[in-house]
């Protein structure tokens, strides 16, 4: 404190802005578990490798960050200009200079060494993976599982530890494929196909988004991964194999019908006509928790303003309003319900 | 303001010599821009060397190039390199009317090849490969209309540089204006042979 | 351009305007220093509505949901923000900068080609105009300064997108504009500085600043020529349907990729480098030092040119280049931090045993330091591939580049505002408004830019206009507004201590307010139209200081005695057989600007009346050949 009495005002500030910064990146280090899309908790291996660079190379930075602020604070107050003491006439120091390059070489060649090794250890194809095709479109998913026949949206269901391998292939514009906790991006771009893959530990529902700027509802593009023991995992696969539900009636067949008429042209539902490619595939869609890029929990009134005005809730989507009255939309809804 | 004591000599007409380089301000110049342009050629001809395979389904360059054809219209610009080391040779020898002559035949034997390249364009639309075909026809056309424009600037310039000689104001002492466009000139035509070597003589797959 | 035909002076069409007072002095103007003041103006402008843009931006994103953009009008602004920054602000105010004080600091009269020099001047101007001219004509651009195809290519022709009509051509447009004003000011710079050095003046006696204008202009010769061809590409695919960008014919949407960013990452160091060279004539002189290590300091700046052209890929880590190419530009990435770490050092050594002045100019300089430090480490963190897959497209990049580029950049030009500020206008800024300025700034920065390095790290997306709840992104996106509108007063105060310095009590400054070093501080403030009456003969670096001042036994500072360094105009006007030649004002400049505006409306909406903006460009451009050198 005897130190702190000696500042100049400038400099007192000047040490309090630093500390306040050097704080707060600190803290976003050490604050964990804070929110679903937080990458700082990994939950998978592949995230995991990767968090471990950042918590070597962090480490370091910080490291850094604090010896150069201090040497740069401390010069600002013993150099200060005082009566009676005149500034040192020199142009340079050949020696210091040069170790003071070959330091930060050394330390970034280090640190280059696990980068690159991790680099090539995440390139391998995995082995026992499961395969999924992601096809990005403005703005929501489509997973297809082509072993088992499978085609969902939004929703990427898992089998925890078992790798699974994604060939992303883009369809419009450039989306970025990315579930925080468990990988890093990969970007889906039309003409390619990029792979990745990644592995959930354990059981839950990870949060993801597109993150290559993709037009007006690039923010509404989300994503949803859900891992589940393998037992429960193969239920849900052979579901999903299964035709739609049968025979519907009562309001559900009026919604049908209406289905059947206009839906039609765009989605599909497996074991009907509905053959549609542009929308998602609704097969199974009461089974899912969410719908339009995971932007809406799946609730009957959800559905109701969706179909109601599907660009007026959600910026720039595709699907049409079709001028429907409320009790048609609600028709459409009771036979969306039936989809199990 | 007034009091001032500029405006008031003449201009230098030469300033070679005020130079901390000693080089003349105009030329170095004109050698920046050129560097310049290399890159901007790099860039496209890198585009056409991702896109000469992708042709759509159109016409692919086997069988589109008509190399004996082009190959004359690059003999043809090459030989106006020759015709523009002429012109200066004639200029700084003080030959106004020498100059004249080989500047002219510059730039008629650009015009000639642009007049190949036209031909070219148009033969290639009949065969059936445009602008909007492919990636390859799209690279093509820009890459090598580009070059054309270039040429086309060039023939404007030698032009005028023949207008003002007509009009007397062209002098043996104003030889470094003549070198200026001369040096555009060369710059335009090895770029050709690059563009040549690349697009007709490096065979596709 | 005079020929011997047009020394006898004669009234026509072409006579040059002789005004040097009035708007028709600076329509006309090819004085470096009114074109240089010209720069400055219209650049900061733009930073006024750029930082409009950022605002409207911040207000949106302060909490959850926000209502006050809608996704539309969110996407042209954020787009706008980046375009506005970069190519009007950050770009054009270090122009301003080499403008002004390039010729005063190689103790030159003026620049090589004034009038090409007044002509970048108004093709810059003109484009700010044209690009901006777009919120009125159909909608600003809208998919993001860095122009992705096939999002560029598909905006405003597919319903889906929901994308203004025209604003990514204005984009192309626009930009392929401003890249010619950068052209041809890299040319005019690099012959200036190579030829128009006072005697004496080598390359290694050449301020610190001069040798990062030349650093950069060469970027600019060589960066500018990629990014047209990007633009060209993305132009045609967009107006005339070519196929460059378009997968479904077989076209590479990474090819847009790979010549933007082999422009772009250049174009980060034609950002940053005037700034580096700014702080590095602020330091020596506030710290009564010269710089530490001034050959490390300029190679070190050269060696950032070269190497910044080998890591463009690193903005396209998740891309899918693949292993080999990650690790090579993982590499290269990381190692061109090391030249950047040389000048960090080399800035504290030129403190180190110095005599510190904090004056408000030494204050941005040093907050410059500090927080590019902080931008420089995150910059190496994005180095390592499998963590910069988490990183890449989260707001933790956008910390790190504002803190590079406000942190760096901005501090450093704010910098430059009050060191030169009394050398351009005779006065000094108020130094205790100042003191507010640099302070509210600082902490406003901090906390607007210090939580985007949290949030990013919590998984929030950039570019996106709205974000659910529960995300534990609240607080800090709230801090971030408060920060951000605590910028805005900052500048408010900027603008406030200008009025109030100018009228009230005005400090004059003298030629020499700060016991300078470089050879612009020898002559009157603000400078006499002909910069030197006597061009200056250099025999050391940091030659002013070395005409004040010489190291005496002791290595204690001595004053010479003979006292009158500074040179006086008087010089100039008793010197009666001694005339100094300037170059006269001219019209054409700006007519062949025009014509290239016109033709640029033209390309968008009815492409035959090019022809007209051709004209008039070929109007000015025979004008400008034919014109007499000098008035009458």
């Amino acid at each position: 404190m005897e130190l702190l009495k000696r500042l100049s005002a400038s400099g007192r500030r000047l040490l309090l802005g630093v500390v306040v910064t050097a704080f707060a990146v600190v803290a976003s280090a050490c604050d964990t578990n804070v929110g679903p899309q937080d990458y700082l908790s990994p939950e998978g291996p592949v995230a995991r490798k990767a968090d471990g660079l950042w918590d070597l190379t962090f480490g370091i930075a910080v490291a850094i960050f604090v010896i150069v602020e201090a040497l740069l604070v401390y010069t600002i107050i013993r150099f200060r200009r005082r009566p009676g003491r005149e500034a040192a006439q020199f142009h340079g120091n050949t020696k210091l200079e040069v170790i003071l390059t070959l330091i930060p070489t050394l330390i970034l060649a280090g640190l280059a060494v696990p980068t690159v090794k991790a680099i090539a250890d995440l390139s391998d194809k995995p082995e026992g993976a499961l395969n999924v095709t992601v096809t990005a479109k403005q703005f929501w998913w489509q997973y297809e599982y082509p072993d088992a026949g499978v085609v969902t949206a939004n929703e990427m269901h898992v089998p925890t530890g078992q790798p699974v391998y994604l060939t992303l292939e883009g369809a419009d514009v450039i989306h970025s494929f990315w579930i925080p906790k468990l990988t890093g991006k990969q970007d889906v771009v039309p003409g390619r196909k990029n792979n990745m893959y990644f592995v959930a530990d354990r059981p839950g529902t990870y949060w993801g988004q597109c993150t290559e700027f993709c037009g007006l509802s690039h923010a509404n593009m989300r994503l949803r991964v859900i891992a589940q023991e393998p037992a429960d995992f193969e239920q849900w696969l052979a579901e999903q194999q299964e035709p739609a539900a049968g025979t519907v009636s009562g309001a559900a067949a009026q919604g049908q019908e209406i289905f059947m008429g206009t839906c039609v042209n765009c989605h599909a539902i497996g074991g009907t006509e509905a053959r549609g490619t542009t929308g998602p595939d609704l097969t199974h869609f009461a089974s899912r928790e969410t719908f339009a890029g995971s932007m809406f929990r799946n609730t009957p009134d959800n559905l109701k303003r969706w179909i109601d005005n599907p660009p007026g809730v959600k910026p720039g989507a595709q699907m049409p309003d079709y001028g429907l009255s409320a009790q048609e939309i609600d028709a459409v809804v009771a036979f969306l319900q039936t989809l199990k | 303001m007034a009091t001032h004591p500029a405006a008031v000599s003449p201009q230098p007409a030469h300033e070679e010599h005020l130079t901390s380089t000693g080089l003349d301000n105009v030329k170095m110049a004109m050698w920046a821009f050129l560097g310049s342009e290399c890159l901007f050629f790099g860039s496209f001809i890198s585009t056409y060397l991702l896109y000469r395979n992708r042709t759509n389904g159109g016409p692919d360059p086997a069988h589109i190039y008509d190399i004996p054809f082009t190959s004359v219209s690059s003999f043809v610009l090459l030989m106006s390199s020759l015709t523009m080391v002429l012109a200066l040779a004639a200029i700084q020898r003080g030959d106004e009317r020498g100059m004249r002559t080989w500047l002219f035949a510059t730039a008629f034997l650009g015009m000639t090849f642009i007049g190949g390249q036209i031909y070219e364009f148009t033969t290639f639309y009949e065969e059936g490969l445009k602008l909007t075909t492919s990636p390859f026809g799209s690279s093509f056309f820009v890459l090598t209309g580009f070059h054309g424009a270039h040429v086309s600037v060039g023939i404007l310039m030698l032009l005028a540089l023949v207008g003002m000689s007509l009009a007397g104001r062209l002098s043996q002492a104003d030889a470094r204006k003549v070198e200026l466009v001369g040096l555009y000139w060369h710059f335009v035509d090895i770029v050709w042979i690059v563009i040549f070597t690349v697009i007709y003589l490096v065979p596709t797959e | 351009m005079a020929t011997a035909a047009l020394q006898q002076p004669r009234r026509s069409i072409f006579a040059r305007p002789t005004a040097t007072t009035g708007w028709y002095s600076w329509v006309t103007t090819v004085d470096h220093k009114k074109i240089g003041i010209m720069y400055g103006v219209t650049a900061f402008i733009f930073f006024l509505l750029g930082g409009l843009e950022a605002l409207a931006i911040r207000a949106q994103l302060a909490v959850p949901n926000g209502e006050v953009l809608t996704a539309e009008v969110y996407n042209q602004f954020f787009t706008m923000h980046g375009v506005t920054m970069i190519f009007l602000v950050v770009m054009p105010m270090g122009v301003a900068f080499f403008n002004y004080f390039a010729p005063l600091m190689i103790g030159a009269r003026d620049v090589a080609f004034p009038r090409l020099n007044a002509l970048s001047y108004w093709i810059f101007l003109f484009g700010g105009i044209f690009i901006y001219s777009s919120f009125f004509l159909g909608g600003a651009p809208d998919g993001g300064w860095f122009g992705y195809a096939p999002l560029s290519t598909q905006a405003g022709q597919d319903a889906a997108s929901g994308l203004a009509d025209r604003g990514m051509d204005f984009y192309a447009v626009g930009l392929q504009f401003l890249g010619i004003a950068s052209l041809a000011g890299a040319v005019n710079f690099i012959v200036t500085i190579l030829n128009m050095r006072a005697p004496g003046m080598t390359l290694m006696r050449m301020p610190v600043f001069i040798w990062m204008t030349l650093v950069v202009s060469f970027l600019l010769l060589f960066a500018m020529p990629i990014i047209a061809v990007a633009l060209f590409e993305l132009m045609f695919d967009r107006l005339f349907g070519t196929r460059f960008f378009a997968a479904s014919a077989g076209g590479d949407p990474i090819l847009w990729q790979h010549l933007f960013w082999l422009f772009g990452h250049p174009e980060v160091y034609i950002l940053i480098l005037p700034a580096m060279g700014i702080v590095s004539e602020v330091l020596p002189t506030f710290s009564r030092k010269p710089i530490f290590g001034y050959a490390a300091v300029v190679f070190a700046g050269a060696a950032i040119g070269f190497m910044g052209w080998g890591v463009w890929a690193h903005h396209m880590f998740a891309a899918g280049l693949g292993p080999v190419a990650n690790s090579a530009f993982a590499l290269s990435t990381m190692f061109i931090a090391v030249p950047t770490g040389v000048k960090i050092f080399n800035w504290i050594g030129t403190m180190w045993g110095g005599s510190l002045r904090f004056t408000t100019s030494m204050m941005f300089s040093i907050g410059f330091i500090a927080m590019f430090i902080i931008g420089g480490l995150s910059g190496v963190t994005h180095a390592i591939v499998p963590h910069d897959a988490q990183q890449t497209d989260t707001y933790y990049v956008v910390a790190h580049f504002h803190y590079v580029l406000f942190g760096g950049a901005l501090f450093g030009i704010m910098s430059g505002f009050y060191y030169w500020w009394p050398k351009i206008f005779g006065h000094r800024l108020s130094e205790k408004i100042g003191k507010w300025n640099f302070w509210l700034w600082f902490i406003g920065f901090n906390l607007t830019f210090g939580p985007m390095h949290i949030v990013g790290l919590q998984g929030m997306p950039r570019r996106i206009y709205t974000y659910p709840d529960g995300m534990g992104w609240n607080v800090w996106n709230m801090m971030e507004t408060v920060g951000s509108f605590m910028i805005a007063v900052a500048t408010l105060i900027f603008l406030f201590n200008v009025a109030v310095s100018r009228r009230k009590g005005r400090e004059e400054a003298g030629a020499d307010p700060w016991d300078a070093r470089t050879l612009e501080w020898s002559i009157p403030s603000p400078p006499p139209e002909y910069n030197f009456a006597e061009v200056p003969v250099v025999t050391h670096r940091d030659e002013f200081w070395h005409r004040k001042y010489f190291v005496g036994p002791g290595k204690t500072v001595e004053p010479v005695f003979s006292g009158g360094a500074v040179d006086h105009s008087e010089h100039a006007e008793h010197d009666g057989g001694h005339h100094i030649h300037l170059p006269s004002p001219s019209y054409f400049p700006v007519v062949a600007a025009f014509g290239m505006l016109v033709s640029a409306y033209a390309v968008i909406f009815a492409l035959p009346a090019v022809a007209i903006g051709i004209l008039i460009m070929t109007l000015g451009f025979f004008g400008w050949v034919f014109e007499p050198g000098t008035a009458e």
